[in-house]
């Protein structure tokens, strides 16, 4: 990867938000990853969401592990805090960050091979913890750094470019968050940028863990014929079960929705999760029910997205640790410090 | 007259720890030095189980390895027990049952007392009647060792006072064991305790206990673990005065963050993360913890973020004696990770650094922005010391070291996360959300000195060298070591943390005999100016320290220059706390010149025969 700026020229009718900051605004540095790879849609869709929530950039924090994937938060929203962490921990690090620091908004990036392999177990405690944070999960079957081995979302009888077929059970993200009672669900394919805006949008403004799994194909590795994570497989395979918006409070006032035809989800700051389209026989409250609905159209071989899952008002990792509602940053010395009259009545228990 | 050990054996999960810690903070309250060693099994019950008590008039706390007395409680250790009592000694026993011929010895004193039938006859359930077992050896040993019975039963009192059941036959327990004994026996022993003032300001405590004290008035507010003996109790004891100490008065809700890992590498990067949001975080383990979490101390020292870890060392390597102390972590943590690293390490001898250290590590951290390691051992850790009252200075603020406000990034040109500007090889830093200026990206892959990604070979060296100026350049921030000097001695010992007790009381009696050794106890990493010139100013230095592979001596080789063959290898790393004995066989036995020898036949000799052999190479 190399560091190259991009030039700063702004277009006088470029659109802004609220904060008068265009979407270039909410850019990184120009992409190193393969022409073509998912992973580059991803980007673009985080830069939208982003720069569509009025998101402060330097009060985002953007984490990721190693990888292909991990790469990409140095391609989005230059001006935030970043922090590419050692392989498969990245949660470790938003876990500790957001526990001290809740006001920021957290945007962890992954894939694959490290949250579903190297670093399944911190995925897994993190979605436990409940801590609030997006976590997209960009996820095409292949280490591709190391060029071309099978990952742990490998499918079973998928093809490798050098042939090989991959004869263990693959993990899946989405029914894995789902066992471990995770508070917001989805999968999204990285060529769905309509689909994939509104949750990712949605999960950032979730209180909770919410995982965004991304199926993002290779081209150099994993886009070929008897490949199940190629563009082709994809496009053939997904069902865009689940459609939803989400309606930001401000916004809520003009939103033409009628309530009574789809149903809504308000969330603990007041945005609204707008479903759009249902299939029946579907509650993305009902965890159970979720998962018997991926588990059966997987078994009929296809692959439904959409926001699966959501439970909004679940306790998150402040709650389970008591804590004060201010940040522990912003927390005095003399807060925290008991001071010498408190010590001699500590220590009476030692004398 | 105070001036003896005994030792109580029994099995664990029966109750006798509680017995045993009521004996020592009665001869605590006493005013007598004491020290406790608990010396216990990895397993929750049914396993053997020791509990040894010194009491020393002169302050002599380190362990010593010959018993006066012996408490055997636990008939499946009773061979091994009477063989560690001195001749002349005595043995407690439980004459319930009639002891095997073959454990008999005619020079020592048995004891006996039908503990079991005598509590079967006066308590009712099976539970009561193993638990206050321990509670009348207590009474029989305050007779023969004339304790003073008005402490043990205020002692008895502030533990049992709610429960008035409880009370009652825990002090009918204590004045049955008492009051046998002194029909029984001629009481007082021989060795026995005499009141003394030496524990005014002076308080009974644990290393991790203290350490964990340090943390809460340091203003830690993240902690991440995961449970592993002997450190397990440091973040224990924060939770707790953090429930006494750090509750929101009007929400009752926490100012901290405790968090219980799933394993060590995910606890090392909670530290990480709370810190590098500005937080001060620290995370407790153990040798098998400093393993796990080495990658990521890597990454802290090369993107430069505080981290503060408390290493409680136990016997490894791999999983080891779990519940045994060492010193075999030293290399590890001076040199952490993959890759060139070098980190601040803190060597605590006692509880009181333990807390003093505690606070150290948090202002070091943050100063020289990168991991600060305290490491104790299971002795400090989770042993009971007689230390000076713990103080605070309410002036005290954290050095938090070189952040930027939003102000100063406002006023600033711009900002470069590695760039040193002020020539001290420390580079300022921003916290997340700090302000727009403030951004970069955090890696642990290649950099240069702007924060930007690098692939090229001097941008990385640049920083990679700052970096070792940078710790190299903490040596003289460090704590100073401990120095002791005697007057025309030519021999010296080197040593670190918990070896303290056992060093200074071998340095003690090898003078009495003539030996003179100037001491210099190592309390920081990377070693400062004094202890070059401690191992230069002396013709032959003995590095004592408890790991078969002498890690100090090979730090000092690596980090001083100072030739390896003037230095000496010391110690004992079998998993018990080191003793003078330990000491004094070492240097006696490693066959150099160590001056003034005396006569064969001292009255102070050292009782071991290899010692004696030792010394009869040297005349």
């Amino acid at each position: 990867m190399t560091y190259i700026p991009k030039p700063r020229v702004r277009h006088p009718t470029l659109p802004t938000n609220a904060l008068g900051l265009t979407r270039r605004d909410y850019e990184g540095s120009m992409s190193t990853l393969c022409a073509g790879c998912g992973h580059d849609s991803i980007t673009a869709a985080i830069i939208e969401a982003a720069w569509e929530l009025e998101l402060e950039p330097h009060r985002v924090a953007k984490l990721s592990g190693i990888g292909c994937s991990s790469k990409t938060p140095t391609y989005f929203i230059g001006a935030a805090h970043g922090f590419n962490a050692v392989h498969g921990r990245m949660p470790a690090i938003a876990t500790g960050a957001e526990a001290a620091n809740p006001d920021l908004t957290y945007i962890g990036v992954s894939g694959d091979g490290d949250s579903l392999a190297i670093g399944l177990g911190q995925l897994c405690h993190a979605i436990r913890r409940n801590v609030d944070m997006l976590y997209v999960l960009e996820n095409n079957g292949v280490y591709g750094l190391t060029k071309g081995q099978f990952s742990a979302s490998a499918d079973v009888g998928s093809r490798a470019k050098r042939g090989q077929v991959n004869r263990l059970e693959p993990i899946d993200p989405v029914l894995l968050a789902l066992t471990l009672g995770g508070t917001f669900v989805a999968r999204s394919f990285s060529g769905d940028k309509a689909q994939l805006v509104p949750i990712l949008k949605a999960g950032i403004r979730h209180r909770g863990f919410a995982l965004v799994d991304v199926i993002s194909p290779c081209v150099a590795f994993n886009d070929h014929e008897g490949s199940t994570k190629s563009y082709r497989y994809t496009r053939d395979h997904l069902e865009a079960a689940v459609e939803a918006d989400l309606v930001l409070p401000t916004a809520e006032i003009t939103a033409s929705y009628d309530p009574g035809a789809a149903r809504a989800v308000t969330l603990p700051d007041g945005s609204v999760i707008r479903f759009r389209k249902v299939p029946d026989d579907f509650d993305p409250s009902d965890r159970d029910r979720t998962y018997a609905y991926v588990r059966g159209r997987q078994e009929a071989g296809e692959i439904p997205t959409g926001l699966l899952h959501l439970a909004p008002d679940a306790p998150d990792h402040h709650d389970f640790l008591e804590m004060v509602e201010t940040p522990l940053v912003n927390l005095s010395f003399e807060e925290l410090c008991p001071g010498a009259d408190a010590l001699e009545d500590v220590l009476a228990a030692f004398r | 007259m105070n001036d003896f050990a005994f030792k109580i054996a029994t099995v664990n999960g029966t109750g006798s720890a509680s017995a045993n810690g009521l004996l020592m903070k009665a001869i605590f309250r006493m005013g007598i030095p004491v020290s406790g060693k608990n010396l216990f099994p990895s397993n929750i019950q049914g396993l053997p189980t020791w509990y040894e008590i010194r009491v020393s008039g002169k302050g002599h706390t380190a362990r010593r390895a010959e018993f006066d007395l012996m408490v055997a409680m636990n008939p499946a250790t009773y061979a091994r027990d009477m063989e560690e009592v001195r001749p002349g000694g005595w043995v407690l026993h439980d004459s319930s049952w009639p002891l095997a011929d073959e454990l008999l010895r005619d020079d020592v004193t048995f004891l006996g007392v039908p503990l079991a039938r005598m509590c079967n006859d006066r308590f009712d359930g099976a539970r009561a009647r193993i638990l206050l077992k321990n509670i009348v050896y207590s009474g029989v040993l305050a007779a023969l060792l004339k304790l003073d019975m008005e402490v043990a039963e205020r002692l008895l009192t502030e533990t049992y006072g709610r429960k008035k059941a409880l009370l009652d036959s825990n002090f009918e327990a204590v004045r049955m064991g008492f009051d046998y004994a002194r029909e029984h026996f001629d009481c007082p022993l021989p060795n026995h305790l005499e009141p003394m003032e030496a524990n005014k300001g002076h308080i009974l405590i644990d290393g991790n206990t203290a350490a964990a004290l340090g943390c809460v008035y340091a203003g830690a507010t993240a902690a991440a673990w995961y449970p592993i003996t002997p450190s397990t109790s440091l973040v224990d004891a924060f939770q707790g005065f953090c429930n006494r100490l750090r509750k929101d008065p009007e929400t009752g809700r926490s100012r901290v963050a405790v968090i219980q890992a799933e394993d060590e590498l995910a606890a090392a990067g909670m530290v990480v993360g709370a810190s590098w949001v500005g937080a001060r975080a620290f995370t407790a383990t153990s040798g098998p913890g400093i393993s796990l979490m080495s990658e990521f101390i890597g990454l802290a020292y090369y993107a430069e973020i505080p981290t503060v870890i408390f290493d409680v060392q136990r016997t490894g390597p791999s999983t080891g004696m779990p519940t045994r102390t060492q010193q075999g972590d030293l290399m590890t943590v001076a040199y952490a990770s993959h890759g060139d690293t070098k980190h601040i390490v803190l060597f605590p001898a006692h509880p009181g650094e333990c807390f003093e250290m505690a606070v150290q590590a948090f202002d070091l951290a943050e100063r020289y922005q990168t991991p600060v390691f305290v490491v104790s051992d299971l002795d400090i850790g989770m042993n009971d010391w007689v230390v000076p009252t713990l103080e605070w200075d309410d002036a005290y603020r954290p050095d938090r070291g070189k952040v930027l406000s939003a102000l100063e990034l406002e006023e600033m040109e711009r900002f470069h996360r590695y760039l040193d500007v002020d020539g001290d090889e420390i580079p300022a830093r921003t916290l997340p959300g700090t302000h727009p200026k403030g951004a970069f990206f955090t890696r642990g892959s290649g950099h240069d000195r702007f924060g930007r990604y690098t692939e090229d070979a001097d941008a990385y060296a640049d920083v990679m060298e700052r970096l070792a100026r940078k710790i190299d350049g903490a040596a003289e921030a460090l704590p100073r070591p401990e120095v002791h000097l005697a007057p025309g001695a030519q021999l010296g010992i080197v040593t670190v943390g918990g070896c303290r007790g056992g060093v200074l009381e071998a340095r003690d009696r090898l003078l009495e005999r003539g030996v003179a050794v100037d001491v210099i106890r190592i309390r920081g990493f990377p070693f400062g100016r004094e202890v070059r010139e401690f191992l230069e100013g002396h013709r032959q230095v003995f590095v004592v320290e408890q790991n078969r592979d002498a890690q100090l001596l090979g730090l000092l080789t690596l980090e001083t220059g100072v030739p390896r063959e003037r230095m000496i290898p010391v110690g004992s790393w079998g998993g018990m706390p080191l003793t003078a004995r330990d000491v004094i066989e070492g240097i006696m036995g490693a066959g150099v010149e160590v001056g003034i020898v005396v006569e064969e036949e001292t009255p102070e000799a050292v009782e071991l025969p290899a010692a004696r052999e030792c010394r009869r190479r040297q005349v």
